[in-house]
């Protein structure tokens, strides 16, 4: 199979797309790079990309450093794909703060399905946003669905307490968890254990399985009844075991989500949630732009450092000046 | 807004030494670029591929089995095909044991620079960064 690589230079939008649609893996990956990178002919190819999108099924996948995110992953595209599904991996690992650099380090786990032309991996830095996943990762879930695949996985960075960016994204959820972290689990259970749809007690050959199991069980019962009970799913990733009941476990709940109709409250919720990044996003840019062009940014720095006023005043008042 | 410089670091074949392959790793993202590590033991392909996926700029080899001479330009064999060029847009580095006389055919099959032991990590990168063949701005 032979595929034409992108070219530098104008209409590289176009070109993308063009290519993203016939089924091309390096434009789709420099699309990518693009929409990361926020370069400018990203706005024009994503407004031609979001109309294009087929709807995949996107499952996020988060938990602790180092209770196995990366093996599952793994363990589910070969689930997928023995019930003959493409699937798309997005895995995230952190931006060192001090270098801008980072090691992206997930693909160490990815052993099967490598060069299987149905599965695409991508590995993603967070580039200094915090919520678990990178600033764009909505858009590349997008370029990835109209490229075609069926399935869409993202991991998240190793969770703590308030890496719960991931809800907005996907439709479910697994938080994957392992023995004997007693102590993480008291820390995240403000967290991200209030939004798995599905728990994941990965190495469940370790001793104490049994016993974190009931925990989380417990945590669940004190939950407020609703019409889907996050089932617990024992797996060990490295071997294989419990990962086909994982999958029925997601498959499950998507299946709920239909029938209740709740994925079209989900889906509104999500679309607010993203509309509400990109509304900040932009007001705060319009604003600083003209308090910086008219003085006034200027002025309220020298307030604030004078003790003459409060950032909350200054703010409005730059608010009020530069928005109305 | 300058775009970020990705680096694939590919460990070959049937080699499991990858101290080597982590401190280049290390040197690269202390040096603000995005580094995605393979592992050990990849084919070719495998490496083709992810180069490909990732859209790297650069992809850096260690390797210290004594099989360069064979995988090296099959690597370079397969990023052609997988991405349908004729000359490389990715600069391919590769550093580990590697004699001196098996360099030339090295970079007559593709390899854009070869990194004996001693050389440094701040040699490295300043060699990465000058000779990228995409654009960064």
């Amino acid at each position: 199979m032979r595929e034409t690589s992108p070219t530098r230079g104008a209409g590289i939008s176009d070109q993308l797309l063009e290519g993203i649609l016939r089924g091309s893996r390096p434009h789709l990956a420099r699309a990518i790079s693009l929409v990361e990178d926020g370069a400018g002919e990203a706005v024009r190819l994503l407004s031609h990309v979001y109309k294009r999108r087929r709807m995949a099924s996107v499952v996020g996948v988060t938990g602790s450093p180092g209770v196995g995110k990366s093996t599952i992953v793994n363990g589910l595209v070969g689930e997928f794909r023995s019930l003959g599904r493409s699937v798309g991996v997005i895995a995230v690992d952190p931006t060192s703060p001090f270098s801008g650099g980072a090691i992206l380090g997930d693909r160490v786990r990815l052993r099967t399905h490598t060069t299987d032309d149905m599965v695409y991996w991508r590995s993603l830095a967070t580039r200094g946003h915090l919520g678990g996943l990178s600033r764009h990762t909505g858009d590349v879930i997008a370029l990835m669905d109209a490229y075609g695949f069926d399935e869409i996985v993202v991991e998240t960075v190793g969770a703590g307490q308030s890496e719960v960016d991931i809800m907005k994204y996907a439709e479910t959820v697994v938080v994957v968890l392992a023995p004997n972290l007693g102590d993480d689990v008291q820390a995240i259970k403000a967290g991200i254990l209030e939004i798995g749809d599905v728990f994941c007690l990965n190495k469940a050959d370790l001793p104490g399985a049994e016993r974190t199991r009931r925990d989380i069980e417990m945590m669940l019962n004190l939950r407020e009844e609703s019409g889907w009970r996050p089932p617990i799913v024992m797996t060990q990733a490295h071997t294989g075991e419990g990962l086909s009941e994982l999958v029925n476990a997601v498959n499950s709940h998507r299946e709920y989500l239909v029938s209740s109709g709740l994925l079209e409250q989900k889906a509104r919720q999500s679309h607010l949630a993203i509309l509400n990044e990109y509304l900040s996003l932009l007001t705060v840019e319009k604003v600083l732009e003209s308090a910086q062009v008219d003085g006034s940014l200027e002025r309220a720095l020298k307030d604030l450092s004078s003790g003459n006023s409060d950032p909350l005043t200054c703010a409005s008042e730059l608010v009020k000046r530069h928005l109305t | 807004m300058a775009r970020k410089i990705r680096v694939l670091v590919g460990k070959p074949g049937l080699d499991g030494h990858d101290r080597g392959a982590k401190v280049i790793a290390r040197a690269y993202r202390d040096a603000g670029m995005e580094v995605i590590y393979s592992g050990l033991h990849r084919t070719p392909e495998e490496l083709a591929r992810m180069a490909v996926d990732e859209d790297v700029d650069v992809v850096a080899l260690s390797i210290l089995s004594g099989a360069h001479s064979t995988l090296l330009p099959k690597v370079v064999q397969c990023l052609l095909k997988e991405k349908g060029q004729s000359s490389l847009d990715v600069l391919v580095l590769a550093g580990g044991i590697i004699p001196e006389e098996d360099i030339p055919a090295l970079k007559a099959a593709g390899v854009d620079e070869v990194f004996g032991p001693g050389t440094s990590t701040q040699e490295i990168v300043e060699y990465t960064k000058t000779h990228l063949k995409r654009e960064v701005a």
